[in-house]
Formats: structure tokens, C-alpha cells, sequence
């Protein structure tokens, strides 16, 4: 009896379950698009996405070097982490023997694992002095974009590991047995036929990148400014509600909420953008 | 498949959700007799620790519980009823709102630069034209030939607003690339490791590892700032919603008293007369 009661229920309850993980973001996009909505009113979408004057205790709430700054050490870090999470992925998947993989595999794991606080602070006390040594303040894009690459590698190498190693092993053979040597087919089959996979793990980690606020408030600089070299301090989005939620309240804290929406917006399109690239990628397989 | 018997499955939420609501009800209900709560300024929050470990020792059954936040926060808190006790590390003005404030202590506000920087003294308005970006080099007042990294704190902090106030007053700002660390500590650590740095914290944070200028001739220390040659000093508060009462009232008659007022001098704040 009481077998085929949980039997008969038991997919209410993983509804149950289910249910609770898109009420939470439902609750979370709902809340911040109510605390962001009077910023929206009274500052205006306009003034508030291309102002570029952040003075929030006096009246000004131009989130433009925010975004620009977001966006510059994410694509600073991505120009490091693609080629060396590629490299890295391919050594592991193809390269490396058995017993290196073992050691190398968990040890790229645990990276993952190192909360964003460690990274903040080797960031301040290494690579800032380091830059500080070829110009500016230290505390700048370069900075971020280095401490970011070290954060999101980890995510690329797994991603693009798995997905080499799933490329059907008929493709590795064939091109083998037409005398490719190892090095072209990994340049020209193994890669090209894993690009879906390298794409949905470069834009995960694009993700990360865009979202990381402590690491960042540390070694970036925080100064609200539009930046003109990657030497100069910038502050990120998401590094700009971290530093001042603390102290702020009335219309500032509307604001900092309507960066929360814009960050909100831009990590959907780049989650949106990976499931495009992984789709994507499924069709050109079946095809094949 | 219907959802026959379709309410069974709510059982379980609904039993699950009830022992929270009862673990929490009971969880405040047994600390709840004897505590002081309190947040606010990241200034007194250190001050405000040790004042209520003291206290605690001639209180054993009361509890006081002091958290951070920054005098945002703590005003905030404090006006709508959250804490008893809102920590506030500058003037109120006309657009805060109406709270009763308990003068607790006086903080002054150094101008820290690197250990290894020659510079000893400074006025307020060669500060003033270094925050605003008048000043770029440090040989411009008396230094080596190098640039000024300028390091403040984030918008919207007691610390920040009082230096504005005091220092850069109604016509000058803090310059837009200015290097913005979030806490005190934060500040200290980017001027130790910078030995172009420039920075302000508040006394209570002054150590070996950075070097806390003179203005306009006065050293940073206690004594100048209680006889008014040293002027980067501003008010530390605590505030009530209304005039307290009972343990609240023990709590701040103790912190404002002899005692407390020793504590306050201990730890590198200036105490009130």
C-alpha cells in the first residue's frame, strides 16, 4: 500500500522540488526589477544605461564606465583563457598520458573550488604590484582580466575537455588512416567537430567572468571612470553593488538594483548565447 | 495520471514549513530577554566590540550584539526599528532623519602614505588639490619626482562624507580615477604595498605598516585632535529611535561614562570630556 502511494506521488514531489528552483528566480527577478523600477522612473533608462557620470549622493547615475568596465576585463580574460583553456583541453584529451591526466585533471578541479576572495587577494598582493611595474596605479583592467582568467580556465578546460573526448572516435580513425598526422587532426578534425562544446565552455565562462564581483572589487580600482588603456583602475557592475549596497539607501539603492537588472539581462543573453551554440552544435552532429 | 489524492503530496511542505516557523519562533523567544542590538558605521564597529565586551563582563545575563554595515545602514536601521542602536561616524544633517544621538567618542581622520614616502607633513589644501587631482606628483609638494596613486573610500561611506566635509569642502570634489577601497583595512593594505599611495582611515586603524601624515604641522595624534590643532576630526554617535530606556539606556550611560570613555582612549579614538 504504502509502496504504490509513494510510487503513484512520488513525481509530485520532484514537481515540488522543481517547481522551488524556478520560484526562487522568479521571486529574485520580480524583487529586483521592484526595487530597480523607481531608478528606472525618476533617473530614466536613458540617463542611467549611457550616462557616464557616477555620483550617487549627488544625483548621478550614469552606469556607462560600469559596463564598459564589465565588459573590458571580461574580454580581457577571454583573450587569455580561450587559447590557454583550448591548449590545455586538447593536452588533456589527446596529449597527455594516462598517469599526467590523473594528476592534472583533479588539480584543474580544484581551481573551481578556491572561493573568489583567495583569488582577490593574490591578485592585490601579486599581480597588482606586478602591473604597478609596467605603469598606472596596478589596480586596473589588466589586473582583473588576469585574476579573471586564472578564475574561469578551469570552466573552459572541463567543458572542452569532455567534449573532445566525445567527438566519435570514427572521426579521430578516419582521419588518421588518410595520413593526417596526430597535430592536424587535432587542428582539423577533433577541434571543428568539438566546437560546439568549446563555444557553450568559453561562453560559461563568459558567464562567470561578467558575474564576479569580490575578486574584482579587489584588484580593479573601483574608480568610476571610462577607461582609455588597460592600465587604468575600471569599476564592474557587478563589483559596483558589492562595494556600495552597504551604505546606500532611497533612490542610490534603486540604482545599484538597476544594475542588478542590467547584469541580470546581460548573463541571460550569454546563457541564452550557449544554448544556441550547444543546439547548435547537436544539429551540425546528427547531420554527420 | 490524475492528481488523485492530490492534497497528500502537500503534506509534506506544509509539515516541514511548520518546524521551521517553530525552531525560529522558539530560537528568538529564548535569547530575547537582555539584548542590546546594534550596526552601523564600520568606524565604531570595532569600538563598539570592545565596549560591549566590557560591558557583558559586569552584565553576564545580557546579551548585545554589534554588527557592521556602514552609518547607512545604521541610521536606516535604527529609524525603522530593526536595532536598538544605530552606530553614525558623521554630522547629521537636515535630511536625515530625526533620531536622538548619543555623542560616543571623536575620530580623527589620517592621511597615511607609505612607509618609505620622505613626505612628513602636508596642509589640508595640498591634500585637498592631491584628492582633486590638482596635484599629480609628489614632487609638486616636496617629494621624489614620481606620480601620486590616489586611494579613497567608495561613495556613500561615513569615512568618505566626512573627509569630503572636512577636507575637499563645497567646491572640490574627489577626483573620478581615484583608487576606491571599500573598508579601512582595504585602504591600509593598497597604501602598505604602494609606495606612491596616498589614503585617509580613521585613527583607531593606524599601525607600523603605513605612515600617518602631519597637517599643516600638527601630527596626527590624540592629543592634537582634543586641543584642536590636529582639524580632520569628526563626531562618532550612537543613535536611538527615542530618549532610551532600561538596559538600552544602561548600555549607552556605560559606553558615555568613565569606564567606556577609557576604552574609547584605549582604542585609539579621541574621548569625549
Amino acid at each position: 500500500m504504502s509502496r504504490y502511494f509513494i510510487d503513484r506521488n512520488a513525481k509530485y514531489l520532484v514537481l515540488v522540488c522543481a517547481s522551488a528552483s524556478f520560484i526562487i528566480l522568479a521571486a529574485i527577478a520580480i524583487f529586483t526589477l521592484k526595487e530597480a523600477l523607481p531608478a528606472f522612473q525618476q533617473v530614466g533608462l536613458t540617463h542611467l544605461i549611457f550616462g557616464t557620470t557616477w555620483r550617487p549622493t549627488m544625483g548621478g547615475f550614469g552606469i556607462l564606465p560600469m559596463i564598459i568596465g564589465s565588459l573590458a576585463v571580461t574580454l580581457g580574460a577571454m583573450i587569455l583563457a580561450i587559447p590557454l583553456g583550448i591548449g590545455c583541453s586538447v593536452l588533456l584529451a589527446e596529449v597527455a598520458p594516462h598517469r599526467v591526466r590523473q594528476f592534472l585533471r583533479p588539480a584543474v578541479e580544484i581551481l573551481v573550488g578556491i572561493p573568489s576572495v583567495v583569488y582577490g587577494l593574490i591578485g592585490m598582493l601579486l599581480i597588482v604590484p606586478l602591473v604597478r611595474q609596467i605603469g598606472g596605479t596596478g589596480y586596473s583592467i589588466a589586473a582583473g582580466a588576469l585574476v579573471l582568467t586564472a578564475m574561469i580556465l578551469p570552466t573552459i578546460i572541463s567543458i572542452s575537455e569532455d567534449s573532445i573526448r566525445a567527438v566519435p572516435r570514427r572521426y579521430k580513425e578516419g582521419a588518421l588512416a588518410l595520413g593526417a598526422t596526430h597535430w592536424q587532426t587535432i587542428w582539423h578534425v577533433l577541434i571543428p567537430a568539438a566546437r560546439s562544446g568549446i563555444t557553450a565552455g568559453v561562453i560559461l565562462g563568459m558567464g562567470r567572468a561578467i558575474g564576479e564581483a569580490m575578486a574584482m572589487i579587489m584588484v580593479t580600482g573601483n574608480a568610476v571612470q571610462i577607461p582609455t588603456s588597460p592600465l587604468d583602475p575600471t569599476r564592474t557592475l557587478a563589483g559596483g553593488i558589492a562595494v556600495e549596497i552597504n551604505y546606500a539607501s532611497g533612490l542610490h539603492e534603486n540604482a545599484l538594483f538597476a544594475i542588478g537588472v542590467v547584469l541580470f539581462m546581460l548573463i541571460l543573453a550569454i546563457n541564452s548565447m550557449a544554448i544556441l551554440a550547444i543546439r547548435r552544435g547537436k544539429r551540425a552532429q546528427d547531420v554527420c | 495520471m490524475k492528481i488523485r489524492k492530490g492534497w497528500k503530496w502537500l503534506i509534506l511542505p506544509i509539515v516541514a514549513g511548520l518546524l521551521v516557523a517553530a525552531l525560529t519562533l522558539s530560537g528568538c523567544s529564548s535569547g530575547s530577554l537582555g539584548t542590546i542590538t546594534e550596526n552601523g558605521s564600520t568606524t565604531v564597529q570595532p569600538l563598539a566590540e570592545k565596549l560591549a565586551g566590557a560591558f557583558k563582563a559586569n552584565n553576564p545575563d545580557v546579551n548585545v550584539v554589534i554588527q557592521g554595515g556602514g552609518s547607512a545602514v545604521g541610521i536606516k536601521s535604527v529609524n525603522d526599528g530593526t536595532v536598538d542602536i544605530g552606530a553614525f561616524s558623521r554630522e547629521l544633517t537636515a535630511a536625515d532623519p530625526n533620531l536622538v544621538k548619543h555623542l560616543l567618542a571623536r575620530d580623527g581622520i589620517a592621511v597615511i602614505v607609505h612607509a618609505s614616502n620622505p613626505i612628513t607633513n602636508l596642509t589640508k589644501e595640498q591634500v585637498r588639490d592631491i584628492y582633486a587631482g590638482n596635484i599629480t606628483n609628489w614632487n609638486q609638494v616636496g617629494g621624489q619626482n614620481r606620480a601620486i596613486h590616489v586611494v579613497a573610500r567608495e561613495e556613500g561611506s561615513g569615512t568618505r562624507t566626512a573627509f569630503q566635509d572636512l577636507v575637499m569642502g563645497k567646491n572640490a570634489l574627489i577626483k573620478s580615477d581615484a583608487i576606491l577601497q571599500p573598508s579601512n583595512g582595504a585602504i591600509k593594505t593598497a597604501v602598505s604595498s604602494d609606495s606612491q599611495a596616498i589614503g585617509f582611515i580613521s585613527f583607531g586603524y593606524i599601525d607600523s605598516s603605513v605612515k600617518a601624515l602631519a597637517i599643516n604641522g600638527a601630527a596626527a595624534t590624540e592629543e592634537n585632535a582634543k586641543n584642536g590643532t590636529y582639524s580632520l576630526v569628526r563626531p562618532l554617535y550612537f543613535l536611538t529611535k527615542r530618549q532610551p530606556t532600561g538596559l538600552v539606556k544602561d548600555f549607552i550611560d556605560f559606553c558615555t561614562g568613565t569606564e567606556g570613555q577609557k576604552i574609547v582612549a584605549e582604542e585609539g579614538y579621541i574621548s569625549i570630556e
